[in-house]
Formats: C-alpha cells, sequence, structure tokens
C-alpha cells in the first residue's frame, strides 16, 4: 500500500509523538477501527499503522508484539502465536494469503496522524 | 486357557528383567503367559550402581522397573518367591511354597552368589557379603556399631565394596590374596599407581594376604589372622572375594555344566535342553563366564530372539571396562596383561601426577591388543575402537597414551575410519550406523542422541567419541548446526552474555551496534533482555528496555487467548494467611476475575484488561503482596510440604526454609522458568525431584538434586550433593544457578542444559563443588547482586507514570477492547466463544 497523497488527503490526529515509546507498539482508535501503531526511528518511514486485530490469533493484540526485520521486511509478531506481519503490506510472512489492513500514518509537528480512508 | 506358550523366567535381575523388556518392546511377550520368579524381596533394580546407595540413593532410586510395568503388560511376577526345582519331563517349576508352575519354555537367568572362603569363622557376626541392597541394609546397620571394616577381596567388587564402608564412615581395609589389586584387569605398573591413590584416601591396602581364620579380637570384635602370621583386628568383615554361577536349579536338573560350574550354553544361549535358556551371570559360554552387565543384555536379546521365532546369535563379549574406583580412574581393554604370543606393550607412567598408560600390540605393530589405564582414562573410547576395530595403529601408537605437547600434533581416531558396525556404547549396544541413523532422523545435538540411541547413558566412556562422531557427521551433511542466535546476531547465548558482562553493556541498541546486524526480532530481543536482566536487574518497562519484553512480560502479566490477561502474585513457599486469602478473594470479587489454584501453590486471576492491570496491582500491593513473576522466564515457585512443624514424619522445616529460598530467589531472570521444591522427608510431598532444584530433608541436613522438570519432557532431578548444611546448600545453589545463567543456550530448561554439557553432571559438580574453574566466588557475587538490587516490578509499574501510561488499550481513548466479552461457568466468568458473541454484551 503506497501513501500517495492527494490534494483531498484528510489526516485525523490521534497522538503526540512523545506519547508514543520507540520500538514498541501501541493500540489506537481510528473511527471504529483498532489500529496498531509502530514508532521505530530508524526507520525511513518512522511510523507505520497495521490493524490491531490479529486474524489468526481471533484478538486485539498485534500492538503489544515485538517488532523486528525478517531480511528486508520490517514486521511484528503476534504476541499470541507469533506469526509475523508485515508492517507496510500487512502481509502474514508465515501463511501469504493471510494479511491485515493497513493504514497510512504521519508524523507531523509532533503529532501522529492517520490517513483518512 | 488361553492358547499361548507357557514362558517361566527364573530370576528377576537387571539382565532377567532386561529380557522381558525386550520380549514387550518387540510385540513377541503378547504371544506368551509370563510367570517370572524373583528371589528378592525387589523388583529389578541397578545391582551396577549399588554403591551409590551409600551416596543418599534409595532403593527406589536405583529399582529398574515397578509392578505396574508388570501388571500392564500381564505378566505375573512372584516377589520373594524362589524356584526350588525344575522337573525336565514334566516341564514344571517347584516353588518354595509347594506350588508348581508350567512351562513351554524356560529361561534361567539366575545370576551369582557372592563367594565367602570357607575359613573357620567365615560366618560370624558382622561377617557380610555385598550383593544385594539387602546385603546394603545390613551392612549401614552392622556399621553402625562399628568402627573398622574390613574387605576381603580387591578385585573391582572388592574396591566398591571398600568405598561403601569407607563412606560409612569406618577405617577401611582391603585384604587381598593375590599380590595386586585387580589382578584380573589391571597389570603390576597400574596396579601400583591404583594402591597408591587409594591409600591416599585413607583406606589401608594388604596385598598377598590369606585369611585363614576370623576369631574373637582383642581390640574389636574380630581378629582376621593371615597365613604368614600377621593379623588384622576389625569389627566388621565384607566379603567379596568373587562370585559364583547360581546353577544349583541347572545341576539338579542334569543340565550340562561347566566343569568349575556355569550353565553351558550355545550361541543361541539355549542349555543342553532346547527348551531351556540362560543368560546373564549363570551361563557358560565358550568357557567362558561373563560378569558384565552389557554381555548379559546382549544374551538376553538373543534369547528374546529366539522366543520370538526369530534368529540371532551370542558370539562371545568384549569384557572392556572404564569405570571410577574410589574416584580413580581405571580402564581395562582386550588382552591388558600382553598374554597373546609375540605381542608387545608401551607403558607411560608418571608417579607424580600418578598416572599409567599401557598399550599391548600385535607381534607387527599394527593393531591394537589391549590397553590399561589408570589415574586418567581419557583415550578409553579411541583405544576400545582400535581394538574392536582391528584398525590400524598409527606409525608411533604410543602417540596414543603420550602426553600431548604444545605444537605436537593430535593423535585420534578420526570417526570416519571407523566402519558402520562399529560398536561405540557397548553399555546399550549402540552402533555407529545407529547414531548415524539418529541423526538422519533429526537428532543433531548430543542430548538427543542420548534421549534418542542411549549411547552415552551408561558408563559414560563413549562421550567424547560420541561428540566426535556427531560433528564429522554434521560436517559432512554441509550441516553446520547454526549455533547463531538469529540472524541478527552471530553469537551463542553464551558468548552474548559474556559480551554483555565484559564489556558492560546495559541496553539492546548498545548490543545490536557492536556485536549485531538489522533491527531485532523476537528471538533475540527477549533472548538479550532476559541477559540484561540476569546481569544488571533493571526495571524491564523501562523505555528502553520494554520493547524487547515478550508476549507476558511486556505487561508483567499472562496474556490469555482472548487479549485479557491473568494474575498471579507470589505466596512463598505456599504459605499464606487467613487475611491475605481473604484479600485474594475481595480482588478477585472486584474486578469479577475467575480464580483457579495453580500447581506451584498459588492462585491466578483470571479475566483481567490491559487496563485494570495497575489498579488490580495497587489493591494487591496495599495487601503486602509482590509480584509473583509467572509471566516470566524467571523464578516461579518454591514449591514445599508441611514439614517438620506440622507433619508427624517430617525431618526438617521444608516449608520455612522454601519461604526463606523463594525470597532470597525472587526476581531472578533466566535462560527459562526455574522452580524449586522442598520436601521435609523422603515421601517427597512436594515432589522436589521433579524440580530444576530439589531439596529434601535428611536426618543430617538436606540432600540437593538439580536438573529435573515436569512438563512434556519430564525428567527425573540428579541427586547432586547430600546432608548439606543450609548455608552450604544456599552456596551451592546460587553457583549451579549462576552458572545455569551464564552458559545456557536460549530457552533451554536446565535439564538439556545439564544433558549438554559435557561432563554432564560430573562436571557440574567439579564446577560447582571443587570450583574446577575458578569462578565460584563470581558466581556467588553476581546473584548477592541480583538479590541485593531485587524490586516488585509491579510495585514499580504502578509508581512509574511513564509505565502507567502504556496500561492502556487505546492511546486516544478511554474504551476497552470491545472485543472481549465473557459469559459464566460453574459460577465464575470465562471467555465468550465467537457463537456466543453475538448474543452477549461487550464487557
Amino acid at each position: 500500500m503506497s501513501a500517495i497523497q492527494s490534494s483531498t488527503q484528510q489526516w485525523v490526529d490521534i497522538c503526540a509523538i512523545d506519547d508514543l515509546t520507540p520500538e514498541a507498539g501501541c493500540g489506537a482508535l481510528f473511527g471504529n477501527d483498532q489500529v496498531a501503531l509502530f514508532y521505530l526511528p530508524n526507520q525511513p518511514e518512522q511510523i507505520f499503522a497495521i490493524s490491531n486485530y490479529d486474524p489468526l490469533g481471533e484478538a486485539n493484540v498485534l500492538a503489544r508484539g515485538i517488532v523486528g526485520n525478517i531480511g528486508e521486511r520490517m514486521v511484528v509478531a503476534s504476541p499470541l502465536y507469533k506469526q509475523h506481519f508485515d508492517l507496510r503490506t500487512g502481509e502474514c510472512l508465515e501463511q501469504s494469503e493471510v494479511s491485515v489492513p493497513c493504514y497510512t500514518a504521519r508524523i507531523e509537528a509532533g503529532r501522529v496522524e492517520l490517513s483518512a480512508p | 486357557m488361553s492358547n499361548r506358550q507357557k514362558l517361566v523366567v527364573i530370576g528377576n535381575g537387571m539382565v532377567g528383567h532386561s529380557l522381558i523388556e525386550k520380549l514387550v518392546d518387540s510385540g513377541a511377550a503378547a504371544h506368551f503367559d509370563i510367570t517370572v520368579f524373583c528371589e528378592e524381596s525387589r523388583l529389578a533394580y541397578d545391582r551396577v550402581h549399588l554403591s551409590e546407595f551409600f551416596a543418599g540413593k534409595s532403593a527406589d532410586d536405583l529399582a529398574l522397573t515397578t509392578g505396574d510395568y508388570y501388571r500392564q503388560h500381564g505378566i505375573e511376577v512372584r516377589i520373594g518367591s524362589a524356584a526350588t526345582a525344575i522337573d525336565r519331563e514334566q516341564k514344571k517349576v517347584a516353588a518354595a511354597d509347594g506350588s508348581q508352575v508350567d512351562y513351554d519354555q524356560l529361561v534361567l537367568a539366575t545370576g551369582s552368589y557372592p563367594f565367602v572362603p570357607p575359613m573357620p569363622g567365615h560366618d560370624r557376626s558382622n561377617c557380610l557379603v555385598y550383593r544385594t541392597i539387602d546385603d546394603l541394609e545390613a551392612l549401614t546397620a552392622a556399621a553402625k556399631n562399628s568402627k573398622v571394616g574390613a574387605v576381603v577381596g580387591g578385585g573391582l567388587l572388592g574396591l566398591e565394596a571398600a568405598k561403601a564402608v569407607k563412606d560409612l564412615g569406618l577405617e577401611t581395609h582391603v585384604v587381598e590374596f593375590a599380590p595386586r589389586l585387580m589382578a584380573v584387569q589391571v597389570d603390576g605398573g597400574g596396579s601400583a599407581i591404583l594402591r597408591s591413590k587409594i591409600e591416599a584416601l585413607g583406606v589401608q591396602v594388604h596385598t598377598g594376604k590369606n585369611t585363614k581364620e576370623i576369631v574373637d579380637g582383642e581390640s574389636a570384635v574380630h581378629r582376621m589372622n593371615f597365613a604368614d602370621g600377621g593379623h588384622l583386628e576389625t569389627d566388621l568383615v565384607l566379603f567379596s572375594a568373587g562370585i559364583r554361577p547360581q546353577d544349583e536349579l541347572a545341576r539338579g536338573c542334569g543340565l550340562e555344566l561347566g566343569d568349575r560350574g556355569g550353565i553351558v550354553i550355545n550361541d543361541q544361549c539355549q542349555t543342553s535342553d532346547p527348551a531351556i535358556f540362560a543368560i546373564g551371570e549363570c551361563a557358560l559360554w565358550g568357557g567362558r563366564i561373563f560378569g558384565l552387565v552389557a554381555p548379559g543384555y546382549q544374551m538376553a536379546s538373543v534369547a528374546a530372539a529366539h522366543l520370538a521365532g526369530e534368529s540371532a546369535s551370542f558370539t562371545g563379549a568384549d569384557m572392556s571396562t572404564k569405570l571410577k574406583l574410589m574416584g580413580v580412574d581405571v580402564a581395562s581393554i582386550g588382552d591388558a596383561h600382553g598374554n597373546t604370543e609375540g605381542s608387545r606393550s608401551y607403558v607411560y607412567s608418571d608417579e607424580v601426577a600418578e598416572v599409567y598408560k599401557k598399550v599391548v600390540v600385535a607381534e607387527h605393530g599394527d593393531k591394537l591388543l589391549g590397553a590399561v589405564l589408570v589415574g586418567d582414562a581419557k583415550e578409553y573410547g579411541t583405544l576400545l575402537q582400535y581394538m574392536l576395530n582391528e584398525i590400524q595403529l598409527p606409525e608411533y601408537p604410543d602417540d596414543l597414551i603420550l602426553p600431548q605437547r604444545e605444537g605436537g600434533a593430535a593423535v585420534g581416531l578420526g570417526p570416519d575410519m571407523l566402519p558402520e558396525t562399529a560398536m561405540i556404547c557397548s553399555c546399550h549396544d549402540v552402533t555407529k550406523g545407529d547414531i548415524v541413523s539418529a541423526i538422519d532422523n533429526g537428532s543433531t545435538d548430543i542430548g538427543a542422541l542420548k534421549t534418542c540411541t542411549k549411547a552415552s547413558t551408561g558408563c559414560g566412556g563413549c562421550a567424547p567419541l560420541l561428540k566426535s562422531l556427531l560433528d564429522s557427521e554434521l560436517d559432512k551433511r554441509g550441516m553446520e548446526v547454526n549455533t547463531d542466535l538469529c540472524e541478527h546476531f552471530a553469537f551463542t547465548r553464551q558468548d552474548l552474555y559474556g559480551l554483555v558482562r565484559v564489556g558492560q553493556i546495559k541496553t539492546f541498541a548498545e548490543l545490536l551496534e557492536k556485536h549485531g546486524t538489522g533491527t531485532g526480532c523476537e528471538i533475540c530481543k527477549p533472548a538479550v533482555g532476559s541477559i540484561l536482566a540476569s546481569c544488571w536487574n533493571d526495571y524491564v518497562l523501562q523505555k528502553p528496555l520494554v520493547g524487547l519484553q515478550d508476549t507476558n512480560d511486556r505487561y508483567l502479566a499472562n496474556m490469555q487467548k482472548d487479549g485479557t490477561y491473568s494474575v498471579v502474585p507470589r505466596v512463598p513457599g505456599g504459605e499464606i494467611t487467613a487475611d491475605k486469602l481473604i484479600v485474594l478473594g475481595q480482588v478477585a470479587k472486584e474486578f469479577d476475575l475467575y480464580t483457579k489454584i495453580t500447581g506451584g501453590q498459588r492462585v491466578d486471576l483470571f479475566g483481567a484488561r490491559m487496563d485494570q492491570l495497575p489498579a488490580i496491582w495497587s489493591k494487591l500491593i496495599d495487601a503486602g503482596f509482590e509480584t509473583g513473576h509467572a509471566y516470566g522466564k524467571a523464578l516461579r515457585t518454591v514449591k514445599s510440604c508441611v514439614g517438620s512443624t506440622w507433619c508427624r514424619f517430617g525431618v526438617d522445616d521444608s516449608t520455612g526454609l522454601a519461604v526463606e529460598l523463594e525470597n532470597r530467589y525472587k526476581g531472578l531472570r533466566a535462560p527459562h522458568k526455574i522452580k524449586f521444591g522442598v520436601s521435609g522427608c523422603t515421601r517427597e510431598c512436594a515432589e522436589a525431584q521433579s524440580k530444576d532444584i530439589g531439596i529434601i530433608a535428611t536426618e543430617k541436613g538436606w540432600n540437593l538434586y538439580v536438573c529435573g522438570n515436569g512438563g512434556m519432557r519430564p525428567r527425573h532431578a540428579d541427586l547432586f550433593a547430600t546432608d548439606l548444611d543450609k548455608a552450604t546448600l544456599v552456596r551451592y545453589i546460587d553457583r549451579v544457578l549462576m552458572f545455569y545463567v551464564s552458559s545456557a543456550d536460549k530457552l533451554q530448561r536446565t535439564s538439556v542444559w545439564m544433558e549438554n554439557l559435557e561432563g554432564g553432571l560430573d562436571y557440574l559438580r567439579s564446577v560447582v563443588i571443587d570450583d574446577r574453574l575458578g569462578i565460584n566466588a563470581e558466581l556467588e557475587q553476581q546473584m548477592q547482586a541480583v538479590i541485593d538490587s531485587y524490586a516488585c516490578e509491579w510495585k514499580n509499574a504502578v509508581e512509574d507514570p511513564e509505565s502507567l501510561k502504556r496500561f492502556r488499550h487505546f492511546v486516544n481513548s478511554d474504551r476497552g477492547d470491545s472485543n472481549v466479552m465473557f459469559v459464566r461457568e460453574r459460577g465464575q466468568i470465562r471467555p465468550a466463544r465467537e457463537t456466543e458473541k453475538a448474543i452477549v454484551e461487550p464487557a
């Protein structure tokens, strides 16, 4: 999912960047969606956002997983059964037919914002 | 009436039981109605390790089987019942109680009896033998009123018996008829070194002594008079002067016997009556009786195969042996005395280090015929392979026993030089081919090979060869077992631990920068988090550390299937006051939590949402509770029994000790969870022998057991040391745990760690008790540092605003997780199933 910004891009304010701990995920409410935010200062994107719901473990826990990389891919390991989800594409590395929704996030003036769908 | 053949087995020693096991394992047992006569009052036990009875092992520890095993397989075993006669015509066995049992096939596994020279006085009181557990109990009783003990016989069994007498605290003498000790297996040079080492232990050795009679003593109960005019005063005489086959039943029914006894058998282990087999020490094959258990097991295999309708042959057995006698390594291989015509020897003798090594080579110097090793037997495995496989010796055979000096070429036997049929482990009959198959089937480390093939689990003599064979095979398959922690660190956990300690590294970022690549993963982050905790014991939820924490440590609670958590406060030793119990009930009610008692003797509270955790902890902390670390790879619990405080059988205060130990080690993080148990007597109600650290009270102190565990692969803990006072006990535990923390692999339980330590339990003892690595002071300091820096992390969390911010399901809302829903069952909540969720309100 690429972040193509159109001139009518709407951004929703979520929280201050200081509310996030680097390298540790955090849950956010985005409309009616549960989102997992990951602040990774050493990555070019800085901030990642995928669904908080683990479709294999069937619980809202992805924000609580450990982040890291497998080769080139930045991933989070679900705390339930440790399947890896690509932070850029939402794809599950162990079962490629499974994926979670991704969201476009940015840091603007010290605030974390998610792009409205 | 069944159509099955009737099989009667007379004798339930190690070999008799082995026969039954082999019949059961092959399925053949199901085709027979089996009756076993067991003359002793106990089922089969490990007679080889009998002397460990005095190092704290009980009869149960030595038992090789249980009544349940026999019942399960429908095998009748008559304990304490002796067979008195065999009627070959009628095919009946008569028993001492007057009953008779029919047989179609009969196996004699009657073993031996200890030979007592028929000198006058040999049957005085306190003149004992050394073969059965009953004998050991009699010896223990006699030793209570004795100061001096004399063992008659300086062979293998005699020296084992002497160790027992010494362990019982008596002034110990060994009296040997021949001019030297262990005359059968060891030559003059080796015997001299052996004697010197034994005498250094305080045991007095008398060789060339022929005892003529035993009479009343003056300064002791007995006086042994020798043929040369000398004498020895002693309170107790223990005969260990040889064994004789128990062949009376065979004699009574006319089976062919050897000139000096023993039941003659053919290659199929059949006696002169084809319906009767004889196996073990009672049998005579090729004019020889085999007094080691491994040949007995081979005979049992052969007999079992024939009973199952297959063919097999016994073609003799190698009598090479390696053992530790009174702490001295002694090994004998093949023609140790160089009796083969034309053979010649190389001898290396170091009187300073007290080491003696001899190799006997064939006339043309190309093959090894025999060897003797005393004081250091590390070449045993290699030399045995040369001898058994007739492998061409190196150009200078003495290189095999000469010490390797700096810069010298290492001389050894590449495992590639061994044929597939080469016997690697003779205790358990494991060939090179067996090992190679096991490796092909996935056993790619020593621990797995031991479990799968049993190699190296007997005398341990083949351990170095097993390792070099494993390495060679893995190498050949290009199967370099990658020991890197993960793609981010090209080191083992043990390496990283060292790097962290020495480099005083305090964060993952620093370790990654100095020694790793990439960004990390769910393998290395928790492993490094654990190492940092073991070394520095910093609060785990601080910013630089929180991202390293695994699922449960991340929120200091145990995540359940629906994303809620369970909460387990610490209840040291399983002891809790009424007031505290009430608080647990109140907290459970206030938050409507599901409560359950755990195996670790404490209470678990389920259904806590992540955002409720700090409030729950506050209530618990106010009542005096602390975190129980149920979520951590850390010390969990010290299980206890009631002990001497209340129990009419308790020998010491197990509960008090358990509470003390749990409070000492709480907060320690480790490669995996650690569980203790403390029992107040041998009834073992705390199940200490299935714990990483198990402690059992004795009359004289505490016995320490290590490296056990329950779970998927239960493992019995090993007896580490006996009768310890509390201070020593605690020192040993400090050292064992810190040594484990510093050297284990990631997520390795203490059991697997020890299985993979080269040298296993003996090595662990040498490190912790003898300080072989010189690290004990350091280990104790490191443990003390952890103890001194303990702080309850629940308390840290509730008092730290930064931490509290993370206990919210949403950073930008106070709402909870709408997917968490409960229903009620048996009076308490449980997570709703998906099908139930449609009709339930969110929690």
